[in-house]
């Protein structure tokens, strides 16, 4: 057996050494990925999961990509278009996209503009059920000016032109697979959701729904020489834990993605030496959401809604900031995040530009300030500990997902907050239901029938725009819109959405900064949540790849074209 | 025994009917979202657009009704026309989709049911083949040190969860010693020797986990029927005879004391068919358990309220073949 096993390591470097000669496309073999969310779908216009949309972006492309510094990188079109160059119109009312010459689908067929108007076709048909329907919002017409050149015209001024077809959420499909699967035909058409055919690197060589994608190297593919892998084998299933043991212990894998593990756990794993953890920092922040409104279930129908009356002591500004000053965000990266994570102040955390520092007093914990300050605001421990003023007692409720992090934090959280006299119930609510958002449970993040409730929540690309009109007074849940709304905290102040009408009049970047600056830390001083940890993407690779460049703007699979194996 | 097996059968249908609501409703009343996992970037109208995709606007009735025609009618159908290749009507016919994949939810069974038989199944006739004569011996020497090391066993076995052992095997056979994979490989085709091979070693951890647990439960109800069965008034009159102790053992005793055993044997067949939700999730295996459970988390509710119900199904069934078992094995048991 050894001495087998000594030729065969023999045999491998041989072809190891004969590789690094003729570096070409196809010469490195397999390379082993490991979802531990299996893939569903290769549609990420039917799923928007990100795992669906990470396993097709190997597949099928946008026109421009996010790097991982965030800049725009033209894909499939020759440049970014601007003002400068004229591709975007002065008015800001439409923007048009050179489309790269020679580019072939993996079936040989050219790649021309009518495939990119389709696209838009195919996600804004009606009952198709669109996941990144968004997107589109505000275009009134995609046409192709040429077989190169495609036009997007919006209906207003956009001062931020580069959300359709930007990014792995909204890769080119092909008009010729899919134009007999618009609207309600979309689901039906299985074999063409689980094989697109696509300009990308590896197309689909069989597709088992929640368990393995085996993928080979695209024979069309524009780029003679790449991919240097062969083939793709993407597995499904299990869970974060046993997917970094593959990789970082067992070696049977090369890539595991969304390490979502204690960290005192990854660090015995990373001993083993057969891989290592990369990490990117995205839009994430986890936060607690603070209701301003009150959630007293004697209030039956109005229970957390703006005519229920405010909340009878979160509505002081003292007792919202008191509970930030009191938690330790080192601690909670610490014990929960480790390298996915850093404690911030933000609820814009990103891109660079964009981070302001004015509320950075939140990153130390200040227990002494926070008593002293409750103190004033005339709330007085009463015999049991906790603070009380006029009969009205800091005692909340605070909920989250279940999930063993966050309930870690809960715990923390809860003990910091016992040391200035609030009380804490701590509650959580599987996923599923907590994110749901039917309307019938009363479980839900958008019911909020709690004081305070922990989740993250992030925005698509680099731009904050969209993301900021969510604290907008017209976004707040209430029956009236059926609980649908982002406005969590029920924040509604005519200043804040001044400064957002704003924004989206603004183009000039620095201004636009400025802008997002000023909301960001309205939001977080006036206490519409605490933002605890920027939260970043981890993931383990083993030692032997190269290229990796991880992403958290786009699919972190983004440049697998670039990947090798290290000789 | 003919009309008392058609006679079950047709209580049967009923029986399912009021189960497949049941499900139903069950499932209709959970606080479950398919959009659950979803990104929170995605707008609340479009979540609404998706639903309505889904078919999730429609009453409950009218959603029960339309699963029953799927499921019933097209589906049958379908696999009728796939068997013989006649075409019925234009042969366009809606059949029971999944809202995570959107694929025929009877395509995904069939794609999972062959790592389930091989894994589960195999764990299954392990068990059995090393429970009974573990069993017998147990009971034969009542009290010995193997009884003792077999009670201890299979106590152990019985009450260690499949979660615990299952790890534990992956890392002492898989991190330290390298032996076997921790992964298994679905993709893996047996055409030769060598793949032959990888197939048993992807298969040893997983099958030794659940035959453990399998062998550790049929091993308590063998010797407990063994024993039942030693001390009656038959097996002294046949020692009395001269019999043999070997035939005294294995002819009389034997295989009076299988009859309880047969029967709870038949009875636990459904459950290999439901697989084995958490040694699949751990291993990878990605059969019918995995399936079930990434369903249940994602509220795949057409995906849960199928699987479900054949396993409803599949019991009423074998809960049926284990009666009529008895019936022919046990010469005092008459149904008619």
């Amino acid at each position: 057996m050894k001495r087998f096993k000594i030729l065969l390591a023999g045999t491998v470097a041989a072809l190891a050494a004969a590789n690094s000669a003729y570096a070409g496309r196809g010469t490195d073999g397999d390379v082993k990925i490991l979802f531990w969310q299996a893939v569903s779908t290769l549609n990420p216009y039917l799923s928007g999961g990100t795992k669906e949309v990470y396993s097709s972006s190997m597949i099928i492309e946008p026109l421009a990509r996010y790097d991982e510094t965030g800049s725009l990188v033209p894909w499939l079109v020759t440049e970014i278009p601007t003002v400068q160059n004229g591709g975007v119109a002065a008015d800001m009312k439409s923007i048009t996209w050179k489309l790269k010459p020679g580019v072939k689908w993996s079936d040989g067929t050219d790649f021309t503009a009518d495939d990119v108007v389709f696209t838009w076709q195919y996600c804004t048909a009606p009952d198709g059920g669109c996941a990144q329907k968004a997107q589109f919002e505000g275009i009134t017409n995609v046409e192709a000016v040429d077989k190169q050149t495609v036009k997007v015209s919006f209906s207003e001024p956009k001062y931020y032109p580069y959300g359709a077809f930007v990014g792995a959420q909204q890769p080119i499909l092909q008009k010729a697979q899919f134009k007999d699967c618009v609207g309600a035909k979309a689901p039906g058409c299985t074999s063409a959701n689980f094989g697109p055919i696509g300009t990308g690197p590896f197309v689909v060589k069989e597709f088992k729904p929640n368990d393995v994608i085996t993928l080979t190297a695209n024979p069309n593919f524009r780029d003679a020489d790449k991919p240097a892998f062969a083939s793709v084998t993407l597995k499904g299933g299990g869970d974060a834990a046993s997917a970094a043991r593959a990789v970082l212990e067992t070696g049977e894998y090369d890539y595991a993605w969304n390490m979502q593990v204690e960290p005192e756990v990854l660090e015995t794993m990373l001993k083993a030496g057969k891989g290592k953890l990369v990490n990117a920092f995205g839009t994430q922040v986890e936060r607690i959401n603070i209701n301003w409104t009150n959630p007293d279930p004697a209030l039956g129908d109005k229970r957390s809604t703006v005519e229920g009356g405010k909340h009878p002591s979160l509505s002081d500004p003292a007792v919202r900031k008191a509970l930030s000053m009191a938690i330790d965000r080192d601690i909670i990266n610490e014990a929960g995040y480790g390298a996915a994570g850093k404690p911030t102040c933000n609820i814009v955390p990103a891109p660079d530009v964009y981070i302001s520092t004015t509320n950075d007093w939140c990153l130390k914990q200040d227990i002494a300030g926070a008593n002293k300050l409750l103190d004033d605001a005339g709330w007085k421990k009463g015999p049991d500990g906790i603070r009380a003023k006029d009969g009205v007692k800091l005692s909340f409720l605070y909920q989250t997902s279940t999930n063993s992090v966050r309930q870690g934090t809960q715990a923390l959280v809860k003990d910091w907050w016992s040391q200035i006299g609030v009380a804490a119930e701590l509650r959580n609510i599987s996923a599923s239901v907590f994110f749901g958002g039917d309307p019938a449970s009363p479980d839900t993040f958008q019911k909020f029938y709690a004081d305070l409730e922990m989740y993250t929540n992030n925005f698509d690309g680099t731009d904050p725009e969209k993301y900021l009109t969510e604290w907008l007074c017209d976004k707040i849940p209430s029956p009236a819109n059926g609980w649908q709304g982002q406005n969590m905290p029920r924040y509604c102040n005519p200043d804040y959405d001044k400064i957002v009408a704003e924004l989206s009049k603004t183009g000039d970047l620095a201004k636009r900064a400025e802008l997002v600056k000023k909301a960001n830390d309205m939001l977080t001083s006036e206490g519409a949540h605490i933002p605890l940890i920027h939260r970043g993407q981890v993931s383990a690779i083993s030692a032997k790849l190269d290229g990796v460049r991880m992403n958290a703007w786009d699919s972190e699979l983004w440049n697998i074209a670039d990947w090798s194996r290290k000789k | 025994m003919f009309t008392y097996t058609i006679r079950r059968l047709m209580f049967a249908v009923p029986t399912l009917l009021v189960i497949s609501f049941v499900i139903f409703a069950l499932l209709d009343l959970a606080p479950n979202d398919p959009l659950g996992d979803l990104p929170l970037t995605i707008p609340p109208e479009v979540r609404e657009q998706i639903r309505a995709a889904m078919g999730l606007d429609q009453p409950f009735f009218i959603r029960y009704l339309h699963w029953m025609h799927q499921f019933f009618v097209n589906e049958p159908l379908n696999i009728f026309e796939q068997l013989t290749g006649i075409t019925i009507g234009d042969g366009e016919r809606m059949r029971v989709l999944s809202w995570a994949t959107r694929s025929p939810v009877v395509d995904l069974i069939v794609q999972r049911l062959p790592q389930t038989l091989w894994v589960v199944g195999m764990a299954y006739v392990f068990g059995i083949l090393i429970a009974i004569p573990v069993g017998v011996i147990s009971a034969y020497r009542q009290y010995s040190i193997f009884d003792q090391i077999g009670t201890f066993v299979t106590m152990v076995g019985y009450s260690v969860p499949t979660f615990f052992t299952g790890v534990l095997l992956i890392v002492i056979f898989s991190s330290w010693l390298q032996w076997f994979p921790s992964i298994y490989d679905t993709n893996l085709v047996v055409n030769d020797w060598s793949s032959f091979v990888l197939q048993i070693k992807q298969m040893v951890l997983p099958v030794t986990v659940l035959a453990l647990y399998n062998a550790s439960q049929i091993a308590r109800f063998v010797r407990a029927s063994m024993l039942d069965n030693l001390s009656q008034d038959y097996v002294r009159t046949a020692r009395a005879k001269g019999v043999k102790e070997k035939a005294v053992l294995l002819v009389h005793v034997l295989r009076n004391s299988l009859i309880p055993v047969v029967t709870v044997i038949a009875l636990g067949v459904p459950t290999i068919f439901s697989g084995a939700i958490i040694t699949e999730q751990i291993f990878r295996v990605n059969g019918l358990g995995q399936l079930l459970i990434t369903a249940v988390q994602g509220a795949d509710i057409p995906l849960v309220q199928t699987l479900t119900f054949i396993f409803a199904v599949l019991i009423v069934l074998f809960n049926l073949i284990a009666d009529v078992l008895y019936g022919i094995l046990d010469p005092r048991i008459r149904y008619d």
